[in-house]
């Protein structure tokens, strides 16, 4: 009896010891909070974004931190639901009380957490990809992906420049499928190309012939667009192969992993998509301002996770530089001094291309950030 | 008519998985009165299993069959640790508990394998037959033959064996099994087993073309408890028909309504059918004596 309240006892003040010590290390570092799907069937982007994170605050904090002050790094694993993303949200607000925010994984999840960090005025870096997040301009929140708009511009303009006109469609019904088909259905007619076959697929299904062989039967298609992320794409592109059509297939930023290409087989090969330059960091000219960035940051997240790179944790490590930056610049952590200089983020070179955020933009991203990229026998090449 | 011929090759293939996991259901639930909605994890179990016992260097043949023998045991553990403590509970506590097991499957498989998409090579390469402007994978005949081969050793079992006559005779009258000998518990044991090691298989075979992860079987046990229902719950033959026929809606009201409504399509057409036959198609009429 005595030995257990004794460890009780001491357990207890181990607790108050340890509280009281993370108070008084609070006063002196800068909180970032972060809420990412690190399980779930988006774990494919919240599982790289939170290496990446982990790995750059432990160097940050290894050369002195910024401003002085020791980085302290919150993060949370929503699961890809919106609900839970939310509670962590109000926490990272309430209790952990945060600097700055670097956060959602998926389009979902960020909308749902975007007013919490307005209301308590915080700087909010989204990682998803759908332009609604900063479409319009919100004064807390910005953003690091390309978005639905410019896979689409980015496509029509290699459709252009290979005098394809005719195309036909099939998207997933997964968040990113159905706002990257509204887009580029919206956005087609004003670039002369016309979408004469629009197809839709469950995100879960697992077999996509009877889409493709209603496109294959659609006469004078010259090209067909994939949307959609997860398997789909991959079992898209085999079902495209198996029933023959031999059209030029285009998929969208939301494949860009390696994985995409070993689930797709052969089946990928001569398949083009719009892309960060990280993926082919390699092949990118020397005078290329991306390349350093790129090829520093693929090096490093490779030769410490043993995982080939994705856009997706570069666009965290982009998110999180510029934040340093802003805060920099700032010479603190006020969050309005902060937000003030995201704003004013000019020429920032990240693994996701040259950042020029602006009142009106808080993306920051033009075309020019993105390479097509065509697949050739089973990697990355990039179309010059 | 090539198209026709497209879509239920392509019906088939979809089906011919929901087949396989409403046969698991239809075994544990004859012997148990549980719908066990853990079976769509022993399907992810057995991709994820063979999967990753290759990627350990094991050649493919004997990958599948260290994970028909996980598979196996992880059946036989849910039975002794999960069902059989709760045998006095109710059915519908029964399938919470089933519920609940698949939800802890899911995640071990994620924090102990990994939460990555993951694919087989298909057994007898990916070059498609053409069959009357209609192409067909070989490894759509393989699930296919499987699925059949699996039918038939269910039946033989079921028909010809001493233990699967106890298997039937439990699934009667458990009362009346037990008045004669048969020991319930380690027959329903066994039902557990044999659905895992369906499971297993069907996952073997559907992984070239499904892909899988560690958050498949959520959509298969759905699906196939959805064909398990249309076929008559309980019938072995009924199970196999209602999944075929499941994906065979599927896929033709993809390809000549809307891609858009299929899921709905299928589901209204259940709907109707259990509304005319609430017993399913196979499923034999149960009188309640008063």
């Amino acid at each position: 009896m005595t030995m257990i309240r004794r460890s009780l006892l001491i357990g207890a003040a181990a607790i108050t010891a340890g509280l009281m010590t993370s108070v008084a290390y609070a006063a002196d570092t800068v909180r970032i909070g972060s809420v990412l799907s690190i399980t779930g069937p988006a774990s494919f982007l919240g599982d790289p974004e939170k290496k990446t994170l982990e790995m750059y605050v432990r160097d940050l904090n290894a050369a002195g931190g910024v401003n002085g002050k020791k980085l302290e790094l919150f993060i949370y694993d929503d699961g890809g639901d919106s609900n839970k993303a939310r509670t962590f949200a109000t926490r990272l607000v309430e209790e952990d009380k945060v600097d700055a925010v670097i956060a959602g994984s998926i389009t979902g999840t960020s909308i749902a957490m975007r007013s919490v960090f307005e209301d308590a005025q915080t700087p909010y870096i989204s990682l998803a990809g759908a332009a609604e997040i900063v479409t319009p301009v919100r004064k807390w929140v910005f953003k690091m992906p390309h978005t639905e708009p410019m896979s689409c511009g980015k496509i029509f303009e290699d459709l252009k420049k290979r005098k394809l006109t005719t195309i036909a469609m099939i998207s997933g019904t997964d968040g990113w499928g159905k706002a990257m088909r509204a887009e580029c259905v919206a956005m087609a007619p004003k670039e002369g190309i016309k979408v004469v076959k629009d197809e839709i697929y469950g995100a879960a299904d697992s077999d996509m012939t009877p889409q493709l062989i209603n496109i294959k039967n659609t006469p004078g298609v010259q090209a067909v667009i994939n949307c959609g992320f997860g398997q789909g794409p991959a079992i898209v592109t085999r079902n495209y192969r198996q029933v023959g059509i031999t059209v030029p297939l285009y998929q969208s930023h939301g494949v860009s992993s390696k994985s995409f290409i070993n689930l797709a087989g052969p089946a990928a090969n001569g398949i083009r998509l719009p892309a960060a330059a990280l993926l082919v960091a390699t092949q990118l000219a020397d005078s290329d301002p991306l390349k350093k960035v790129a090829l520093d940051y693929k090096t490093k997240f490779e030769k410490e996770t043993g995982q080939p790179v994705s856009t997706f944790g570069g666009h965290a490590r982009d998110a999180l530089f510029m934040l340093i930056e802003a805060m920099k610049r700032a010479g603190s952590a006020d969050k309005a001094k902060v937000r003030d200089e995201i704003e004013k983020t000019k020429g920032f070179i990240g693994t996701g291309g040259v950042i020029n955020m602006s009142p009106t933009d808080h993306l920051g991203l033009d075309l020019t950030s993105f390479r097509m990229i065509e697949i050739k026998d089973g990697d990355w090449q990039l179309v010059q | 008519m090539a198209e026709l011929l497209q879509f239920t090759f392509s019906g088939l293939t979809v089906g011919a998985i929901y087949a396989l996991v409403a046969l698991g259901f239809t075994l544990i639930y004859n012997a148990s009165d549980v719908a066990n909605f853990a079976q769509g994890e022993f399907v992810m179990l057995g991709g994820m299993v063979t999967v990753f016992a290759m990627a350990a260097g094991l050649p493919i043949g004997f990958a599948a069959l260290v994970a028909i023998v996980f598979v196996a045991l992880v059946g036989l553990l849910l039975h002794r640790l999960a069902i059989e403590p709760a045998r006095g509970a109710s059915s519908v506590t029964l399938i919470i508990i089933t519920i609940g097991a698949s939800i802890f499957l899911r995640g071990m498989t994620a924090i102990l394998l990994d939460k990555n998409f993951h694919n087989l090579p298909p057994f007898f390469g990916s070059e498609p037959f053409v069959i009357g402007g209609a192409t067909l994978l070989p490894q759509s005949l393989v699930v296919l033959v499987g699925v059949a081969l699996v039918l038939l050793a269910v039946w033989l079992f079921m028909s010809r064996t001493l233990l699967g006559k106890s298997l039937l005779a439990t699934a009667a009258n458990r009362t009346a099994a037990q008045l004669t000998g048969i020991n319930t518990s380690a027959v329903i044991g066994m039902a557990f087993v044999i659905s895992a090691m369906i499971g297993a298989v069907g996952g073997i075979l559907v992984t070239p073309i499904t892909l899988t992860y560690y958050d498949a079987g959520t959509m298969l046990a759905l699906k196939g408890f959805a064909g398990a229902v249309l076929g008559g719950m309980g019938n072995p033959i009924g199970a196999v028909v209602g999944g075929l026929v499941l994906g065979l809606l599927e896929q033709f009201s993809a390809g000549y309504l809307s891609s858009q409504y299929k899921d709905a399509v299928a589901f209204i057409v259940i709907l109707l059918v259990l509304f005319t036959m609430p017993q399913g198609l196979f499923g034999a009429k149960t009188v309640e004596r008063v």
